[in-house]
């Protein structure tokens, strides 16, 4: 759910350095020429053929169209299989910058992993005043069947994928957490193939850190989060997809191939000797840690949704007897409620002791009186978003919207203001795409994977930058219209 | 009002398959826990047609079980025996264990979710016990809702919610102790359901088990109201456990994969 | 270590793949016949889709059997399950399922297959270009089967795909053969008209196999060396003979990785056992429409057997 002010039109010249910008550039926004991590790429942009470049970018979509890198679209029965568009010009990050974003993520993680702890065991935090009972007690995202568990190796968010976006040579702002079920890391790695293969000078200029062993981390970082009790002699894992029509199969099946496990379905799962186990050719073989894309609430037939086909009826129960680890663990959603969000600093400092060292962006939480009746008169100014909606659906940017649809979002808002909150609308930054006449800026955030096991915090350098390819366009998300672009973190 | 009691249960379920089971799983929440006046002596479940899976303590802390049934089996037996020494403690259960927190329980759920009915007969007893302390009111409140549902089997079944069953004017012990907990968190007091187990005097053959609310009353804890005998629990009450509503805490549930009826017996008795 | 229901996966996607490739020989056969003969082109035509074995729901549709109606049918109706775009849909669908299990060149081999002929059958298809979209499938098919003989390890995966593969061409050939089973009795054979001959060369060709039998015999050609090329030659790729020897060599491989010897490879064990035990004058003795019957419903019975000794659906 991204989303920018609609300042004033970027006054770009073809491929050129004229701007008028109003928007942190962070290639072109250097005192002059290119900003430094990307002085050797735009020095070779420069020297290279627009016709070349655009060839290669039709190459890359020939590319991912072949291996089938698709996500599938709700709702639209016959074009079921999309191209996320990619865009062949790289988004840099200078080692510097990237040490900072490391830092900070690892900080929230960890607390974020204490809170879940916390708010499933003693609720320590409410106890002591930091955060209002009403947020969790009134929140569907609280899972009352977690309390009390004791997951394997104590980690609840064994991947996050924490939206990121910047506003200045210093200023990134976190977004949302992601602690459910991220999507989008198979990007990250086949956007690296593809321009590993289609340029592979510039890897031979510049020092880019690699992103290919993240399955390999994946796999290490879910083992160690494997139950004691395992009977087998190494951990076993499985990863649990709704299935073929799901939007987010291909990664589902990559994931599980590029780690080597087995991409298993509701109908291949059957609890056997106390302990979820997959049907094999050979018989039944037990699984130790299944990593989970399937929703909460289709999880376990038996204690949430009895009418999901999705999930593996008794798997809860299992769960709690300390037989399997699920990944992520369920519940974690009440981590990243949009309504706890704005809480979040305190919450890093009740665990932490420490300040957050990434910023949360400003929230009105329209539950309260005083915020509401500011956000109802600047509506066209804000950015308000459901407080439990994702994939940028059920949310008003102000700026972009129209009278009418500002008067039917307010009446909306008035009708259930607990339900929303509101932010301001941020100055994104861009980033140039390759468009038709050569470079053209357009809006980023940035997607940084993060694995969690019980001894550490892997952060794989680099992950999906999103990019609103319509000009001006505020909003990134896949599901409408967004693409992506590989995203290089340098060494030092 | 009856003194400590021991008590002598036997409790067997019989679920009978027309068509050979493919894959079926059932929970239980069967086994009484020491503690809150009652002592357990000694206690077993002995499953026929299936196999225990995992057994664990749930959110509330109640002692589960998963059993699967054998596969191709057409008849699961599920019978718990042992013995339990109950004191009197008229009603007054006490402090709260585990880690569900009290605010938990002021929460409607969807079997308990309070509709006109509901609300409307909560503000009348607000009215009728204005000058009565927690204790009287909610006598108060057991006596109207019994007034208003009469005890009666075989019109409600167990999906039945309060505010159904309130509208019917009539149901079963189920049905009274969910309508008791919507009105009393109406009333902003804590409220739970219990399952388990009732000695009654003459009746040696049961055929269900039991159920009550209990409610959070600062001061005291947590206090049993039985609204279908129109007491608090004394010393012929076995606690088994608890929960939010009846899902939380039903004696047994299950799943299964694939065709066919199956059809559910029980025997019960409880002996002094 | 593999799913019940990737070895599924797999023995179905090459099921599928196979059945697409044979019902597009079996349309060329067709077609040459249609263009080479002044015979009466409306009755090879509906000859063609008894011998798919669609004529039923190809009636629903269609008044006339003409060149328009049985190749759209064959190829591209959506309401044909058997048609070849659907049996590549399928084929797709299982090579989805069973991704993890597949090298890139197969994954990748499989998809673009199913991208150039869903373009190819995009638009109704004319006898202008039917040689273009024949080859196209001939083509795309092969290019998979060559990534799975090239890249994939010999083991369990293998095995499942060339099951698939071979089930389903041993039951292909039987049921042509069956289906024309009456042009090959002895009888037939003095009747010396062109329509038998016709019939004779169709059923080499939708086994793609009139060349090399010419090479084979010269230029003799009688009933009874169709079938025995068909039955029991081993050299003939498409006979059953070379079918249930590949089976026999997957099963084997199978008992040999698990360390179980299965129910099913008895079940091959008798039905080759059954071949090596006939020649081609004691099958027409039996009664060859009797044989073919036998052969098909063993098949069948192989194909459930596989299917549940390794669960492929629990």
């Amino acid at each position: 759910m991204r989303q920018v002010a609609c300042g004033a039109t970027v006054g770009w010249k073809t491929g050129g350095m004229t701007h008028a910008a109003t928007f942190f550039d962070e290639m072109l926004s250097g005192a002059e020429g290119a900003r430094d991590p990307y002085k050797v790429y735009y020095d070779w942009f420069e020297n290279e053929d627009l016709k070349r470049l655009r060839r290669k970018s039709v190459d890359a979509e020939t590319f991912f169209r072949k291996i089938g890198i698709t996500f599938n679209v709700y709702g639209q029965e016959e074009a079921d299989e999309r191209l996320i568009p990619f865009d062949i010009v790289p988004r840099i990050i200078a080692a510097r910058e990237w040490a900072k974003l490391e830092r900070g993520i690892e900080q929230r993680v960890r607390a974020i992993n204490a809170f879940l702890y916390d708010i499933y065991h003693g609720q320590e935090i409410l106890r002591a005043g930091r955060i209002p009972r009403t947020l969790i007690s009134g929140n569907e995202a609280f899972c009352p069947e977690m309390i009390g568990v004791n997951p394997p190796g104590g980690v609840y968010t064994h991947i996050c994928g924490v939206d990121l976006v910047r506003t200045g040579e210093d200023d990134f702002y976190v977004l949302e957490d992601n602690v459910r079920t991220p999507s989008g890391v198979s990007y990250m790695l086949e956007n690296r193939e593809t321009m590993l293969q289609m340029f592979p000078e510039l890897f031979t200029q510049l020092k880019v850190r690699p992103v290919s062993s993240y399955p390999q981390t994946l796999r290490r970082s879910l083992s160690a989060s494997a139950p004691g009790s395992s009977p087998n002699a190494a951990p076993v894992i499985a990863v649990l997809t709704p299935g073929i029509h799901n939007s987010a199969y291909f990664e589902h099946a990559f994931l599980a191939d590029q780690m080597g496990a087995e991409l298993v379905e509701s109908h291949d799962l059957q609890i056997v000797d106390g302990r979820v186990a997959m049907r094999t050719t050979q018989g039944y073989q037990t699984i130790d840690v299944l990593y989970r894309r399937v929703d909460d609430d289709y999880l376990d037939p038996l204690t949430f949704n009895p009418d999901s086909l999705l999930g593996v009826p008794g798997i809860m129960d299992v769960y709690r007897a300390g037989n399997i680890t699920i990944a992520n663990a369920p519940g974690t959603g009440i981590a990243d409620d949009k309504a706890l969000y704005s809480y979040l600093p305190d919450i890093i400092e009740f665990y932490t002791g420490e300040q957050a060292i990434l910023k949360n962006v400003p929230t009105w939480r329209c539950s309260e009186p005083d915020a509401l009746s500011y956000v109802l008169s600047n509506l066209k100014d804000l950015v308000v978003k459901e407080v439990h909606g994702s994939g940028g659906y059920g949310m008003l940017v102000g700026p972009a919207a129209s009278k009418k649809e500002i008067a039917a979002f307010e009446a909306k808002l008035r009708a259930k203001p607990a339900n929303y909150i509101a932010q301001p609308t941020l100055s994104l930054s861009t980033v140039p795409i390759l468009s038709k006449s050569g470079l053209a800026p357009r809006h980023v955030d940035l997607r940084p994977f993060v694995l969690v096991s019980p001894n550490k915090v892997e952060i794989t350098p680099g992950g999906l930058t999103r990019v609103a390819l319509k000009k001006g366009s505020l909003v990134v998300n896949s599901s409408q219209g967004g693409g992506t672009k590989d995203t290089w973190v340098l060494g030092d | 009002m009856g003194d400590d009691m021991k008590l002598t249960i036997t409790h067997k379920t019989t679920y009978d398959y027309d068509t050979p089971v493919h894959y079926a799983l059932q929970k239980l929440r069967l086994i009484p826990r020491t503690g809150h006046g009652q002592t357990v002596l000694n206690w077993q479940t002995e499953i026929n047609g299936g196999e225990k899976q995992v057994t664990f303590d749930d959110q509330f802390v109640n002692h589960t079980e998963l059993v699967k049934v054998t596969p191709g089996t057409t008849r699961i037996e599920i019978i718990s025996t042992g013995e339990v020494e109950v004191h009197n403690q008229n009603g007054v259960i006490g402090q709260h264990n585990g880690y569900a927190p009290l605010w938990l329980f002021e929460e409607a759920t969807a079997m308990t979710a309070a509709g006109n009915q509901i609300r409307h007969l909560a503000s009348l007893v607000r009215q009728e016990t204005a000058d009565l302390d927690d204790v009287a009111r909610l006598h108060h409140l057991s006596k109207a809702i019994l007034s208003r549902v009469t005890y009666e089997t075989g019109q409600t079944d167990s999906t039945t919610t309060a505010e159904m069953a309130l509208s019917a004017g009539h149901g079963v012990c189920q049905d009274h102790s969910h309508i008791m907990i919507a009105a009393a968190r109406v009333l902003g007091y804590p409220a739970r359901y219990i399952s388990g187990y009732l000695f009654m005097d003459g009746y040696d053959q049961q055929d269900a088990t039991h159920a009550w609310a209990e409610i959070w009353i600062t001061g005291l804890g947590w206090v049993g109201f039985d609204v279908s005998n129109g007491i608090s629990p004394d010393g012929r009450y076995v606690r088994v456990a608890t929960g939010r509503d009846y899902s939380d805490a039903a004696p047994i549930l299950g799943i299964r994969q694939g065709v066919g009826a199956e059809n559910l017996h029980v025997s019960l008795q409880v002996q002094q | 270590m593999m799913l019940g229901k990737t070895a599924g996966g797999l023995f179905w996607m090459f099921r599928y793949l196979e059945r697409a490739e044979n019902t597009a020989r079996l349309l060329e056969a067709g077609w040459r016949i249609a263009l080479t003969r002044s015979s009466n082109s409306e009755s090879e035509w509906k000859s063609i889709v008894t011998t798919a074995g669609m004529n039923i729901g190809f009636e629903a549709k269609h008044d006339t059997y003409n060149a328009a109606n049985v190749i759209n049918y064959l190829l591209r109706d959506k309401e044909n399950p058997s048609s070849v775009m659907e049996t590549l849909n399928q084929a797709r669908a299982n090579a989805r399922l069973v991704r993890t299990a597949l090298s890139s060149e197969v994954w990748e081999a499989t998809n673009e297959c199913w991208m150039a002929i869903k373009d190819e059958l995009a638009r109704p298809v004319s006898e202008r270009n039917l040689h273009d979209v024949l080859a196209a499938i001939r083509y795309r098919t092969s290019v998979v089967r060559g990534a799975l003989h090239g890249t994939m390890l010999r083991n369990d995966i293998f095995s499942f795909s060339q099951l698939g593969t071979f089930i389903e061409r041993a039951d292909n050939t039987a049921r042509i053969l069956d289906v024309k089973y009456y042009v090959l009795l002895p009888s037939a054979a003095y009747v010396g008209s062109n329509v038998d001959n016709a019939q004779w060369e169709v059923i080499l060709r939708s086994v793609s196999a009139e060349l090399s039998f010419r090479w084979l015999h010269g230029g003799t050609v009688s009933p009874m060396m169709i079938a025995d090329f068909l039955i029991l030659d081993r050299r003939m790729p498409r006979s059953l003979a070379f079918c249930y020897q590949e089976i026999d060599e997957c099963l084997k491989q199978l008992q040999e990785e698990y360390g179980t010897r299965q129910p099913c490879r008895d079940k091959a064990d008798a039905i080759c056992a059954r071949m090596r035990g006939h020649s081609i004058e004691g099958i027409f003795q039996e009664g060859l429409h009797e044989f073919l019957g036998e052969f098909i419903k063993s098949t069948t019975g192989l194909a459930s057997a596989i299917e549940e000794n390794f669960r492929y659906y629990g």
